[in-house]
C-alpha cells in the first residue's frame, strides 16, 4: 500500500463508518442468510473469504474511529481536568471498548493483531500488576508514574518498551492501562474504581501521570491505524495476502480465531479463572467494571462471522459453507453461537460480584452456564472444521 | 487347525496394530502428544485432556504467569511475594514453559539460583542450611530491603580437539557471590547452581511407577556396563517419610506438588499449607528489620490456588518428534543406542496404570530418562549433597523437546547451569559413568557426529 495514501484513506473510511450508526450490533442476518441458496462450493468459499475481509475491515475501521474519539476526550479531560470530563473521558473508553472487542476473533491465526509483531500485547494485555504503572492501596510510590528517578520522562516509546518486561503481569500498555489512569482501583463492591481527578491536578506526580494518560492513548491510537491499514482494500497488506490463500487456508484461520476465543481466551481464561478464584484480579475489565461487555461482545464478534453481519454490513458469512456442507452441524452451531451470547449477557452485573458466593448463586450459575455453552461452541467448530478437511486448536498454541 | 490359524491371524493383526502403535516415535507422551513446533510448543495441555481437568490448567496457567506482588496489596489473591525471592512469577525463568539461561556480564540472575548448603545431614536426609542464608541465595528483595547477594558467573574458555583434528572448546564456569547482605560464607559451603528447567511433560514423568524406575536401577553396577544409576530418597513432607526423588536437576523432590510449593517458597517467598513458613532464617530477618512475621496469618498460596498450579504442570504435554523417518535422524537414533547414550536416557517408559489423573494412565512416553542418579565425573560436580545425591551426581534430565528449545526460548545453553551453549558441548561435559559414551562420541566421524545431533534435534 502506498504509505503516504494511506491517512487520506483511513480517514475517508473513518468518515464512511462514523456517518452510520455504529451500534456495533450482531444485526439480524442470520434469517436472511439462511435461506441463500448453496453456490457451488469453491465459489461459496472463495466469496466467505472475501466478505471476511470486509467485515475485518469494517470493525477495525470502527474500532480505531472509537479510538480517536476516546483519544479525544482524553486531551480535552488532560487540557482541564475536571470531574466531568474525566468521566466523559471514561465514557469514551468505555464505548472504545465496543468495537474493539469485536476484533478479538480475529486473533490466533498470526494475522496482523498478533503474527510476530502484531500489537495485541500493546492493545488488550491483561491481566495486568497495576502497581507496575502508578500507586495502588498500601504503596503510594510505586509504579511507573511515580518512579521518577529510572524514568525521568515518560513518553511513548518508554511506555512500549516496557510492556510486559520482567514478566507477563509487567502490563504497561493498552486500554486496560488506560482503564486504570482513568479509574484507579475497584476497591468498591457496589461501583467501579474512583479514582479522584485530582490525581491530574493537586497529585504527586500529577503531570508525570497526564503524560502517561496522553502516550498511552496516542498508543493505542496508532497500533489501531496500523492495523487498520493491514485489513483496508489495497495491493501491498496482509489482506491482500489473506485473499491469495487459499479458500482451505484462509476459512482454517477463520475457524482457529472462532475457536480458540470461545474454547480457550473466554471459556478459559476469562470465565473459568475468575469462576475458579472468585476473586476480582481475575476479571477482564476490573477497573471500570465493564467486564460484561467484554463477554458479550467478545461472543458478538463470533455471531459476526458465522452471520457475515456488522451494523449496516452483511453478506455471507460462515454459516453459508457449514450449511451447504452439513447442515445439521451447521444448525447446532448456529444456535450455540445465540446462545452464547444469550448466556454471556444474563450473567449479572458487575461481574466482580457475579462470581461470588456458592456454587448455587445465580451469578456462579449464569457464569458456569456460559463456560459450558463455550465449551461446546468450540467442539462443534472443532467438528466443522474436521468436516471441512482441517483441525483447529481449542487451546493456547499461538499468542 | 481352523482355529490355530484364526489366533495366529489374530496375533499378527494384533501385533502390527501394537507395532504402529508402540513404534509411533513422534508420540512423546503417547496420546497426550501436541503437535507443535512453534514458541508454545511446551505450552499446550495435554492433547486427550478432559474438560474439567483443563479448567483447572487453565487456572493454574494464570497462576503460573502472573506477576505476584507484596502483601499487603489491593491484590487479595496474587500477594504475598518475598520478602526474599529470585523471581516474580514462575513464568519469568520458566518463559513460555521452557528452560532458563545462566545470567550474563552483571546482570541479577533470573533463571539461574544457587542451592548452598553447610557439610553434613539433616535427619530428614536433606542438605544442612546455612545459618544466615538458608539453602538458597535470593537475589532480590521487597523494596527497601536488602536481597541476600547476587551471584556471578564467569567462564573459562577450555579447547579440546576431536581425534579426527576437528577442534571444540567448552566454557568452564566459576562462580561468586556478590553484595553478600549477612557477611561472608562459611569456608565450608557447598554451592550448586540450577538454571530453570522446562517444565513440560512433568505429569507424565510423575505417573512412572517407582517399581519401574527402580527396576532401572543398578546400583553396584552389577551388569558391568559401567552405568550404576540409582533412585535418590527425598523427604516426604507430608508423609514425614522417606520416599523417591524424581523432580529437580538431583531428583530432591518427590512430586509435582512438593516441588510446586518448594519453588513457590524457595524462590517467590510465598508461603503454603506445605511449607507455611518464609524462605529467609530468622537471623537474616533480625539484621534487615523485616518485622514480626505474624503467627496467625494463612499461607500466602491457598491449598486450592497450589492444586491448581500442580495440575497445571502435571498437564503439559510434551511436543511430538519431527522427521522421525529422516534416514540421517534414523542413522542418530542408532547411533545414540550405540553410542549407549540410551542406557540413561531411557527412550521409552511406561505410565501406571492407576495414577490419579486418567489421561495420563497406561502410557508409551519417550522422555529420554530413566529419573536416577548418575555420577557424572568432576567436570559437572558441584560438591554438594542433596539425599541421597552426592556431589557428583545428577539426575539425567529429560531430553523430550530438547529440540524445540531454540523455538520455545531462543537459546541453545543445556545441563543444569547452563554452561553448555549447545548439545555438542553438553555431551562433551560428560564424564564420571557417561564418560565412556564421551570417548564413543569423540572418536565418532564428523558426519556420525552431525547424524547424532540431528537425530536430538528431532526431539
Amino acid at each position: 500500500m502506498n504509505r503516504t495514501l494511506l491517512p487520506l484513506l483511513i480517514a475517508m473510511a473513518v468518515a464512511l463508518v462514523s456517518c452510520k450508526k455504529s451500534e456495533s450490533g450482531s444485526g439480524d442476518q442470520a434469517a436472511a442468510n439462511e435461506k441463500t441458496p448453496l453456490k457451488e462450493k469453491g465459489a461459496a468459499e472463495s466469496e466467505v473469504v472475501e466478505h471476511y475481509t470486509k467485515l475485518v475491515s469494517a470493525i477495525y475501521l470502527d474500532a480505531f474511529a472509537h479510538a480517536k474519539t476516546m483519544q479525544g476526550a482524553v486531551n480535552a479531560f488532560l487540557a482541564e481536568p475536571t470531574a466531568e470530563l474525566m468521566q466523559k473521558a471514561r465514557d469514551s473508553w468505555t464505548a472504545a471498548r465496543l468495537p474493539y472487542l469485536q476484533t478479538e476473533v480475529f486473533r490466533f491465526y498470526e494475522g496482523p493483531i498478533d503474527d510476530e509483531d502484531g500489537p495485541e500485547g500493546l492493545l488488550n494485555a491483561w491481566p495486568m500488576d497495576e502497581a507496575y504503572i502508578d500507586y495502588v492501596e498500601g504503596s503510594a510510590s510505586s509504579g511507573l508514574v511515580n518512579n521518577v528517578t529510572e524514568f525521568p520522562k515518560i513518553d511513548a516509546a518508554l511506555i512500549e518498551s516496557l510492556n510486559e518486561k520482567d514478566g507477563e503481569a509487567n502490563i504497561s500498555c493498552g486500554y486496560h492501562a488506560i482503564e486504570f489512569l482513568l479509574w484507579g482501583q475497584d476497591l468498591s463492591a457496589e461501583g467501579p474504581g474512583n479514582r479522584a481527578h485530582t490525581d491530574y491536578t493537586t497529585a504527586d506526580n500529577a503531570s508525570r501521570r497526564s503524560d502517561y494518560l496522553r502516550a498511552v492513548t496516542n498508543l493505542v491510537v496508532e497500533k489501531l491505524e496500523g492495523l487498520v491499514a493491514e485489513w483496508l482494500p489495497g495491493n501491498d497488506n496482509y489482506r491482500a495476502e489473506f485473499l491469495k490463500l487459499p479458500s482451505s487456508k484462509a476459512l482454517e484461520k477463520i475457524m482457529t480465531g472462532m475457536s480458540m476465543l470461545s474454547g480457550f481466551e473466554m471459556a478459559a481464561e476469562r470465565l473459568n479463572v475468575a469462576y475458579d478464584t472468585k476473586a476480582q484480579e481475575d476479571e477482564h475489565s476490573c477497573f471500570s467494571d465493564t467486564t460484561h461487555n467484554d463477554m458479550v461482545y467478545d461472543l458478538t464478534g463470533i455471531h459476526n462471522v458465522w452471520t457475515g453481519s456488522y451494523g449496516d454490513l452483511s453478506g455471507p458469512g460462515l454459516q453459508v459453507i457449514a450449511q451447504g456442507l452439513k447442515p445439521e452441524l451447521a444448525g447446532q452451531l448456529g444456535s450455540k453461537i445465540e446462545e452464547s451470547v444469550a448466556a454471556a449477557k444474563a450473567i449479572p452485573v458487575p461481574f466482580d460480584q457475579a462470581i461470588l458466593g456458592e456454587d448455587t448463586a445465580p451469578g456462579r450459575m449464569a457464569i458456569l452456564h456460559t463456560i459450558e455453552t463455550l465449551e461446546d461452541q468450540a467442539e462443534l467448530l472443532v467438528a466443522l472444521a474436521k468436516e471441512m478437511g482441517f483441525g483447529v486448536p481449542i487451546s493456547e498454541e499461538e499468542e | 487347525m481352523r482355529y490355530a490359524r484364526w489366533s495366529s491371524f489374530y496375533a499378527l493383526t494384533w501385533l502390527v496394530t501394537a507395532s504402529i502403535a508402540w513404534s509411533d516415535d513422534r508420540l512423546s507422551g503417547g496420546e497426550t502428544t501436541v503437535f507443535v513446533t512453534n514458541d508454545k510448543a511446551f505450552a499446550r495441555p495435554l492433547a486427550n485432556i478432559s474438560r474439567l481437568t483443563r479448567r483447572q490448567h487453565t487456572v493454574g496457567n494464570s497462576f503460573f504467569n502472573q506477576n505476584w506482588v507484596a502483601s499487603p496489596a489491593s491484590t487479595t489473591s496474587r500477594d504475598g511475594l518475598g520478602h526474599l525471592f529470585n523471581a516474580r512469577s514462575c513464568s519469568a525463568c520458566h518463559v513460555r514453559d521452557g528452560r532458563a539461561e545462566p545470567p550474563g556480564k552483571g546482570e541479577i540472575a533470573l533463571g539461574l539460583v544457587m542451592r548452598i548448603s553447610l557439610p553434613g545431614r539433616l535427619a530428614t536426609g536433606g542438605p544442612v542450611p546455612d545459618p544466615s542464608y538458608g539453602l538458597q541465595v535470593s537475589e532480590r528483595a521487597l523494596p527497601g530491603l536488602k536481597a541476600e547477594g547476587h551471584v556471578r558467573v564467569s567462564y573459562e574458555e577450555v579447547d579440546g580437539t576431536y581425534p579426527d583434528g576437528e577442534r571444540f572448546s567448552l566454557r568452564r564456569p566459576t562462580y561468586k557471590i556478590v553484595d553478600l547482605g549477612a557477611g561472608p560464607l562459611s569456608s565450608k559451603t557447598r554451592f550448586s547452581p540450577r538454571v530453570a528447567p522446562a517444565v513440560h511433560g512433568l505429569g507424565l514423568l510423575a505417573a512412572v511407577e517407582d517399581d519401574t524406575l527402580r527396576a532401572l536401577e543398578d546400583p553396584s553396577d552389577r551388569d558391568g556396563d559401567g552405568i550404576s544409576g540409582k533412585l535418590n530418597m527425598v523427604w516426604d513432607y507430608e508423609g514425614q517419610r522417606l520416599v523417591p526423588g524424581r523432580f529437580g536437576w538431583k531428583a530432591n523432590q518427590p512430586s509435582l506438588r512438593q516441588q510446586t510449593a518448594g519453588a513457590f517458597v524457595g524462590d517467590l517467598g510465598i508461603t503454603s499449607p506445605l511449607f507455611p513458613k518464609e524462605n529467609h532464617t530468622a537471623s537474616y530477618a533480625e539484621l534487615h528489620n523485616f518485622g514480626e512475621q505474624s503467627e496467625d496469618q494463612n499461607p500466602e498460596l491457598s491449598a486450592k490456588i497450589l492444586q491448581r498450579v500442580t495440575a497445571y504442570l502435571e498437564t503439559l504435554a510434551p511436543p511430538a518428534r519431527r522427521d522421525v523417518d529422516d534416514p540421517v535422524e534414523r542413522q542418530g537414533q542408532s547411533l545414540f543406542a550405540r553410542m549407549n547414550c540410551a542406557s540413561c536416557h531411557t527412550p521409552e517408559l511406561r505410565t501406571g496404570n492407576d495414577y490419579p489423573l486418567a489421561e495420563l494412565r497406561s502410557q508409551t512416553i519417550r522422555p529420554y530418562t530413566d529419573l536416577l542418579l548418575h555420577d557424572m565425573g568432576e567436570g559437572l560436580a558441584d560438591g554438594r549433597e542433596d539425599f541421597e545425591a552426592n556431589g557428583q551426581e545428577w539426575r539425567t534430565p529429560p531430553l523430550w523437546g530438547v529440540g524445540l528449545q531454540e523455538r520455545v526460548n531462543g537459546h541453545t545453553m543445556l545441563l543444569h547451569d547452563g554452561r553448555a551453549r549447545d548439545l555438542t558441548e553438553a555431551i562433551l561435559w560428560h564424564g564420571g559413568e557417561a564418560e565412556k559414551s564421551r570417548e564413543l562420541f569423540l572418536n565418532s566421524t564428523s558426519k556420525e557426529r552431525s547424524a547424532l545431533l540431528s537425530f536430538l534435534r528431532s526431539l
